[in-house]
């Protein structure tokens, strides 16, 4: 067996049970005495500040009354209403950035009423008995293709059904579920929970799911349209920024959502290989996931590299302290000038930064660390324009999802507006989908 | 999903959630957002004779008891019947009415105990169009003084005589709603269905002073250093109204009398606990003071996920299930015994329940150098007392004895046959059994 000192890249760094538990979840799930104690701190605000910060609008205080009253599986229902993935959304959720960090609680004493893991109770006990709440509507007779299996479709795709309409998702990957599957931290989403979770939403029927067809290969735009009713484009941000240093090319460098696809991917973990020193570039969830999970596998030293200062990194102070407590180290004002190494990468260059008059530049000062391993997490990029407007780097989109073509929608990371978060994803996805209804049933 | 719709005296609402008379209720801004959020009905605030209208303090009419975390668990309040003009509430009612058909609305009134005044405004709600009147004889300040409320509720006889005037003047429902300030709720009861009630509703407030400020040596709420008794209500009451409406739906000269219950209703399960004690339906009025009309979405959305749960397709499935199993104390099984048991598993050592019973009660619990709690069976007389001090739910339960087995504490041998105090050996009025 490997330990964290292995030089270069190496699997088995860390004995089985160790990573087993360090791919465990990262908040067990509430008890029920957990979770009354946690239900009675809400105060069931009016007009809550919560609710507002949903993306999804879950009526926050009513699913936690609920399960203070002993009714968990119609808190579910509260909050399935708003967001079917709420399953995904309690696990994944930036709740410090959204609903938790406008609780009153939050501000009376600095302690937040727990909604993610209140939410995550209310679901799972609903799960758990695999019970879809919802029926369809009668059949509308209409059709409608969904492209993208990621939860801004999947969302799209349910409410669609729900409503009585019949619903082909297509999607380029093996599996549905997007970035759910493929991209979420294990320790977020544990116990194949993804795949349940799709399973559990198209119980409900008139949903047909068809992977390994890509939009630009297998699928043209102007035969779909022409075969549906409407279409709904969710395909997400494909593609990943370069990072334009020399040595980008080098073995070991790897974009950190390749890194972290695989290691969804992977039954045995003791079976992928990390570096023994890692370095991540880049300041989002992305960068503090990919550099969390390397050091859960054993790497040794793990440095997230971001070119500004903590303030305007893209995590929150939440992910970076989790980073930290993990025992990342956080480079701040640092940007890579250059790869080292004979063919794989062995050290990294990067050069102090400041920002003057809103523009950063590089100081002059250099400093060199030694990376086995350097992960790029300096952004997604949209892959499959499909011909459509675009608006920036994304489609642009006006109302709920209506793109510049006609009977096209697009909505989740790939349409302009709004945050990149499995939420707003989901909260586009429903909204485009009742606007498709509206559409198709001749009031919209 | 169950059918929540309730029919009480003819009188259909959408679910058996209606607001109690109370600010509430008071007018038709608060009575439509009411409706709007879901309430099944309302009572609307307690009419009086036309002509001036009584007034309120300009000072704090609310006293408070917390339980932790400041939540209320009980208000207590020094405010009168409606202050508003009889003429524009009636309009009021009579233009909601008119707006929500498929909900209940029931006018309350309070006014001076002579038929002319009953007379007198009778007709006036009779125009409204509401579904029926409640008799407000429980409020237990301010007009009891002035002969009316709790002073009528007080005295059977007056309650006869007025709920029979009001049966000679008015066609539709006639509710009597009781104080809860009186000795035994059976004769008020009794009175009210003697001159001819509908139903009964239960509790109005009962007297108290929720505390007194130690700086100023005032009673709370305070008026410019003065306080005086307002009526209590709140989740603290419910214990109470559950017993006096218990009291009403097994007594021979009340049972099958319709009862609206009041008092502490604050969630789906205080409503179903009141509906199998006897009640067609409740009344909520704190709950909804200290939540806003919100709160209704839980209640029905409780109500009607336990009743699919149980097999109750409609509220009358278990109207009064529970009546039949409230009984007296001396026909409850002597021979029924159990033991406290504490699950090892879930206990956090905190000791409460060593010092309630050890110095409190039966000396029945044993705590170790480790802080290991145990219950020792040979003490133990199932009080219960650890169970309700335990911080954790289902911690510590009640095991009941197989019969057969020997009951530790006695040496006795735990018999299967009912036998209770009536037919006791050390009863001295005991008889032999039949
Ligand atoms: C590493 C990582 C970690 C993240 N962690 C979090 C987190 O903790 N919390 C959070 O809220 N957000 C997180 N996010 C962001 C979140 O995952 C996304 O915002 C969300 O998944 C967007 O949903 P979507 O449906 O728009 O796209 P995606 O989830 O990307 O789904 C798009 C789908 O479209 C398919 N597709 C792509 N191209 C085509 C094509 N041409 N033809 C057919 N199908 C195609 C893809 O296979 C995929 O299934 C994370 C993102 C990443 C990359
Ligand atoms: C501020 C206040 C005013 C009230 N006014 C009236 C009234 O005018 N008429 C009446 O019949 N009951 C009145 N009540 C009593 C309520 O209708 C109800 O019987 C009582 O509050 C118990 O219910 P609860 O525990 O749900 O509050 C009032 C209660 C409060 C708190
Ligand atoms: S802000 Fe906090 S306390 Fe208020 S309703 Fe939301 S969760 Fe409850
Ligand atoms: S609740 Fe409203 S009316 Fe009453 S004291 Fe407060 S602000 Fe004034
Ligand atoms: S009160 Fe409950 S938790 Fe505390 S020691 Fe006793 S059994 Fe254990």
């Amino acid at each position: 067996m490997n330990s964290p000192y292995t030089p270069g890249i190496a699997a088995a760094r860390l004995a089985p049970d160790d990573l087993a538990e360090n791919f465990a979840d990262l908040h067990a799930p509430l008890d029920g005495h957990e979770a009354a104690v946690a239900a009675d701190r809400c105060y069931f605000c009016h007009d809550a500040p919560c609710i507002t910060a949903c993306p999804t609008d879950i009526d926050i205080p009513l699913f936690i009354r609920q399960i203070a009253t002993g009714t968990p599986e119609a808190a579910a229902k509260t909050i399935f209403d708003q967001n079917i993935l709420g399953g995904m959304c309690a696990r994944v959720c930036p709740t410090e950035d959204l609903c938790e960090q406008a609780c009153v609680r939050e501000l009376a004493e600095g302690k937040p009423v727990e909604i993610g893991r209140l939410q995550r109770y209310a679901t799972d006990t609903v799960m758990a008995k695999g019970t879809m709440p919802y029926s369809r509507a009668p059949e509308t007779g209409k059709k409608v293709a969904v492209i993208g299996a990621g939860p801004a479709g999947l969302s799209c795709a349910h409410r669609l059904a729900m409503l009585g309409h019949d619903v082909t998702i297509y999607d380029a990957m093996p599996k549905a579920g997007g970035l759910n599957e493929y991209g979420i931290a294990a320790y977020k989403s544990t116990d194949d929970f993804a795949a349940r979770e799709v399973d559990w939403l198209c119980s409900i029927g008139g949903i047909e799911i068809k992977t390994g067809m890509a939009l630009g290969k297998e699928l043209k735009l102007d035969d779909v349209v022409g075969c549906f009713a409407a279409t709904f484009l969710a395909v997400g941000l494909g593609g990943v920024n370069a990072l334009g240093a020399p040595g980008d090319d080098k073995d070991g460098v790897d974009d950190a959502v390749s890194f972290i696809e695989t290691l969804r991917q992977t039954d045995d973990l003791s079976s992928l290989p990390v570096g023994r020193n890692v370095v991540v570039i880049g300041g989002g969830m992305t960068a503090v996931d990919a550099a969390v999970q390397s050091k859960l596998l054993g790497a040794d030293t793990v440095t997230i590299a971001y070119r500004r200062g903590r303030d305007a990194m893209g995590a929150s102070r939440y992910e970076q302290d989790l980073a930290a407590s993990h025992g990342v180290k956080l480079l701040f004002n640092a940007m890579p000038i250059a790869i080292h190494g004979n063919g794989s990468a062995v050290e990294i260059e990067l050069e102090r930064t400041e920002t003057t008059d809103g523009t950063l530049k590089g100081t002059g000062e250099t400093l060199r660390l030694p990376a086995d391993q350097v992960f790029r997490a300096i952004g997604q990029t949209l892959t499959t324009d499909a011909g459509l407007d675009l608006d920036g780097r994304k489609i642009a989109v006006t109302g709920a999802g209506r793109t510049s073509r006609a009977g096209v929608w697009a909505g989740g990371d790939c349409a302009a507006g709004g945050d990149d978060l499995t939420v707003t994803a989901v909260a586009e996805g429903r909204d485009a989908a009742m606007d498709i209804h509206a559409t198709l049933m001749g009031d919209g | 999903m169950a059918d929540l719709t309730t029919d009480f005296l003819g009188i259909k609402s959408p679910n058996p959630f209606w607001l109690a008379s109370a600010p509430p209720t008071d007018k038709e801004y608060n009575v439509r957002r009411a409706f709007e959020a879901g309430w099944g009905g309302v009572v609307w605030k307690t009419l009086g004779s036309e002509g001036p209208p009584v007034v309120n303090v300009n000072g704090p009419r609310y006293g408070v008891v917390y339980g932790a975390d400041r939540r209320v668990l009980g208000i207590n309040n020094i405010e009168l019947i409606t202050d508003r003009d009889l003429y524009t509430n009636l309009e009021e009612i009579k233009r909601v009415k008119a707006d929500y058909p498929d909900r209940a609305v029931i006018v309350s009134i309070m006014v001076p105990c002579e038929e002319e005044a009953w007379k007198a405004i009778l007709p006036l709600v009779e125009d409204t169009g509401a579904d029926g009147i409640e008799l407000n004889f429980g409020c237990p300040h301010g007009m009891s003084e002035r002969g009316m409320g709790a002073a009528v509720g007080q005295v059977p006889e007056y309650i006869e005589m007025v709920t029979r005037w009001c049966k000679q003047y008015y066609s539709k429902p006639v509710i009597v709603k009781l104080t809860p300030n009186i000795t035994d709720i059976r004769k008020p009861a009794a009175a009210a269905k003697r001159g001819g009630a509908d139903a009964v509703s239960l509790i109005n407030t009962i007297n108290s002073i929720t505390s007194v400020n130690l700086d100023t040596m005032s009673p709370e709420p305070s008026i410019d250093g003065k306080g005086t008794h307002g009526g209590y209500c709140g989740p603290a009451v419910k214990p109470i109204a559950m017993s006096m409406v218990s009291e009403i739906a097994r007594d021979p000269d009340t049972a099958g009398l319709p009862i609206s219950g009041i008092g502490g209703v604050t969630t789906w399960r205080d409503a179903a606990e009141f509906i199998t004690l006897g009640c067609g339906n409740v009344q909520v009025c704190t709950a909804a003071m200290t939540y806003g009309f919100k709160i209704v979405q839980e209640m029905i959305s409780g109500l009607s996920q336990w009743m699919d749960e149980k097999g109750h397709t409609s509220i009358q499935d278990f109207m009064g299930a529970a009546v039949p199993n409230t009984t007296d104390w001396q026909y409850l099984n002597l021979n029924y015994v159990a033991k406290a048991k504490i699950d090892q598993d879930a206990c956090i050592s905190c000791g409460r329940c060593y010092a309630a019973c050890e110095d409190t009660s039966h000396q029945a619990i044993a705590m170790s150098e480790d802080r290991t709690f145990s219950v020792i069976d040979e003490e133990c007389v199932a009080c219960n007392l650890c169970v309700d001090v335990c911080p954790v739910e289902n911690c510590i339960s009640m095991v009941a004895l197989e019969p057969g087995t020997i009951d530790p504490r006695t040496g006795k041998t735990v018999q299967k046959d009912y036998a209770n105090w009536t037919t006791h050996p050390n009863n001295p009025a005991a008889q032999a059994a039949e």
